[in-house]
């Protein structure tokens, strides 16, 4: 298939994109891993549901419904391709332009490459989950995690929930839960109302999101969900499976208050302390990263390497409504761009105020929720920080005292962390706390795994490194 | 109310599955997961150190917590791959290789 443009990720920062630049003349490919268009926010219940009434899961339907009718119309016109299930392990820089790499078929063996003289970075990102006495035991899982399971196969965990950790995913996160019948315990939120006063004259510049919250709450509370703001989880219990958690108020300095702990009784932990960009395909390529916070982008959403834009959470966390603003200005940057020209950033001056004010908001939130300040005290030794290398924080802590470690890099080369499967995506935050030390984006040679005999086919720019 | 009447669900018939030997039914467009889960089995692993018991974590296929033996295939992310007929669903010890 000829194709000016691929466009990595189907979620709503993709969407946009392929919309805009298909409506001025651009051929998309479309690329997601998922079997359906949607991503996080929009992810739909598996067609084999029948599901009549997926907006009962989902907010701004109505955004939604002309984000598909917009694809579909693409797709029919054969302006987008739409290639579902394929996961992209890498991007690959030739002399002719930019080739996407990915995996298809049911076991993800079969190479497909795609050619495209822009390629635009929608990968989105992941919960950050920050470890715990007992984070490793089953029941326990992400606050997004036990979302995409409801909405995408209408399955919930367990009969009893504790909703717990930082950020704005979590109301959503339990008012979903709740409406679909599962016993919400307790939100558990460790920020406080007195973060949100902190921060009130800016909260107020975004009424809608205002709002959004106070809806939230309001169906928390008829659902009888107690919240417990500046509360934390200290710790899971159980032997096999997940039979309960202690939870304790917070002081003004962020430590347990004692005297405060108390057990709730639950199957499920949804727990998550905010999000994290992906940017493994970024960084392979040459993006320049701003640290944590995600792929480097100017004001049309291009990173520093030519015919690469980025835009979504992958640029950085900001939800859905951002990534949707930032989608369509690549969109329509990538279609003027191609076609030789300048765009006129005019054009899309209403989207991109609206871009600006969503990332002042963003801004806003994470000064209101963090996690507690001293959180790594409560993670004792023997509990399992990195959890596919299996490396507990005694040992960590061990690295950096006794065997001097003075960074993350030699902390993970003397201990494993952070080199299993998932190549430090889950434990970095983790394990640079506990360790002291600066996090930075976790960098893995590619996006996916890849089988041997694949990598032994393909062409590569740059082989794989030895971390 | 559960999710299936929420969404107004209308699911194709459901077929059958085994994990260790015991027989489950699953929805066509479930994951091994949404499988596991809905009969209410929450680990499908035992890590390869200290044989610790993990299921799903993340849900998006980031974290490989999930990992499962799929027809004796091991190492296969239950939360992303889709269930089908028929299929012979088993704990993974460690590596899944018999090693
Ligand atoms: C598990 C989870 C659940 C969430 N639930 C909610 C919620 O209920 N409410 C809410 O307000 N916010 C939610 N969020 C936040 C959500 O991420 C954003 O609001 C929004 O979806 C961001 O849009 P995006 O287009 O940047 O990325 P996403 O929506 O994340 O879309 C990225 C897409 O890229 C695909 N992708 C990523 N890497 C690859 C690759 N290598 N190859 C192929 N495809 C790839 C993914 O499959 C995905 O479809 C959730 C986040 C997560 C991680
Ligand atoms: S639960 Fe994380 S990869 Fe499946």
């Amino acid at each position: 298939m000829p194709t000016d443009l691929a466009v990595i990720g189907a979620g709503p920062a993709g969407l946009a994109a392929s919309i805009a630049a298909a409506a001025r003349g651009v051929r998309v490919t479309l690329v997601d891993a998922a079997p359906s268009a949607g991503g996080q926010f929009y992810r739909q219940p598996a067609t084999g549901l029948g599901a009549r009434r997926a907006q009962a899961l989902h907010h701004q339907w109505r955004t939604w419904t002309r984000l598909r009718e917009g694809l579909d119309r693409h797709i029919a016109a054969g302006r987008v391709t739409h290639l579902t299930d394929h996961h992209v392990w890498n991007v690959e820089r030739t002399s002719t332009g930019l080739t996407v790499h990915a995996l298809s078929g049911p076991e993800q063996e079969t190479p497909v490459a795609v050619r495209a003289d822009a390629v635009l970075l929608a990968t989105g990102g992941y919960e950050r989950v920050l470890p715990f006495p007992g984070w490793t035991l089953p029941g326990v899982l992400t606050a997004g995690g036990a979302q995409a399971m409801l909405k995408g196969t209408l399955v919930v965990p367990g009969g009893r929930v504790v909703v717990a950790g930082t950020g704005p995913l979590l109301l959503p996160v339990a008012t979903g839960l709740a409406a679909a019948g599962v016993a919400v315990a307790a939100l558990v939120e460790s920020a406080g109302p007195e973060d949100f006063a902190r921060h009130a004259g800016a909260l107020a510049a975004q009424p809608g999101k205002a709002v959004e919250g106070a809806l939230y709450t309001a169906r928390l509370l008829r659902h009888r969900v107690r919240i417990l703001p500046r509360h934390t989880v200290l710790e899971a219990h159980g032997d096999d499976r997940l039979e309960a958690v202690t939870v304790a108020a917070l002081d003004p300095a962020g430590r347990p208050r004692p005297g405060t702990a108390r057990r709730i009784p639950c199957d499920t932990l949804a727990v998550g302390h905010g999000m994290l960009p992906h940017t493994e395909l970024a960084d392979t390529l040459g993006c320049r990263i701003d640290g944590v916070a995600g792929v480097a982008v100017d004001d049309e959403q291009r990173t520093d390497v030519p015919g690469v834009w980025a835009a979504g959470e992958a640029t950085g966390i900001g939800g859905a409504a951002l990534a949707l603003a930032e989608g369509h200005i690549a969109g329509r940057s990538i279609a003027a761009r191609l076609s030789g020209t300048a765009p006129d950033p005019r054009q899309w001056e209403r989207v991109a105020r609206s871009r600006a004010a969503l990332r002042r908001f963003s801004t806003t939130l994470d000064g209101v929720y963090a996690p507690p300040a001293h959180w790594a005290d409560q993670v004792d030794d023997a509990t399992v920080v990195c959890r596919c290398e299996e490396v507990r924080a005694g040992t960590v802590r061990e690295a950096v005292g006794r065997l001097g470690a003075g960074d993350l890099r030699t902390v993970k080369l003397l201990t494993r962390a952070g080199m299993g499967w998932c190549q430090g995506r889950i434990c970095t935050p983790g394990v640079a706390g506990v360790a002291g030390c600066a996090p930075t984006a976790a960098r893995s040679p590619f996006a996916r795994p890849v089988p041997l005999d694949v990598l032994a086919r393909e062409p590569l720019q740059e082989g794989p490194d030895a971390c | 109310m559960n999710p299936l009447e929420l969404a107004g669900a209308r699911p194709e018939p459901a077929f059958t599955v085994t994990f260790d030997d015991r027989e489950l039914q699953a929805l066509p467009g479930w994951t091994v997961a949404a499988a596991l889960w809905a009969a209410g089995i929450t680990s499908w692993r035992t890590t390869r150190r200290d044989g610790r018991p993990r299921g799903i974590f993340c849900g998006i296929g980031v974290c490989f917590d999930c990992l499962v033996t799929v027809n004796d295939r091991p190492n296969q992310r239950a939360c992303l791959v889709a269930v089908r007929p028929g299929d012979v669903i088993r704990t993974q010890e460690g590596t899944g290789h018999a090693d």
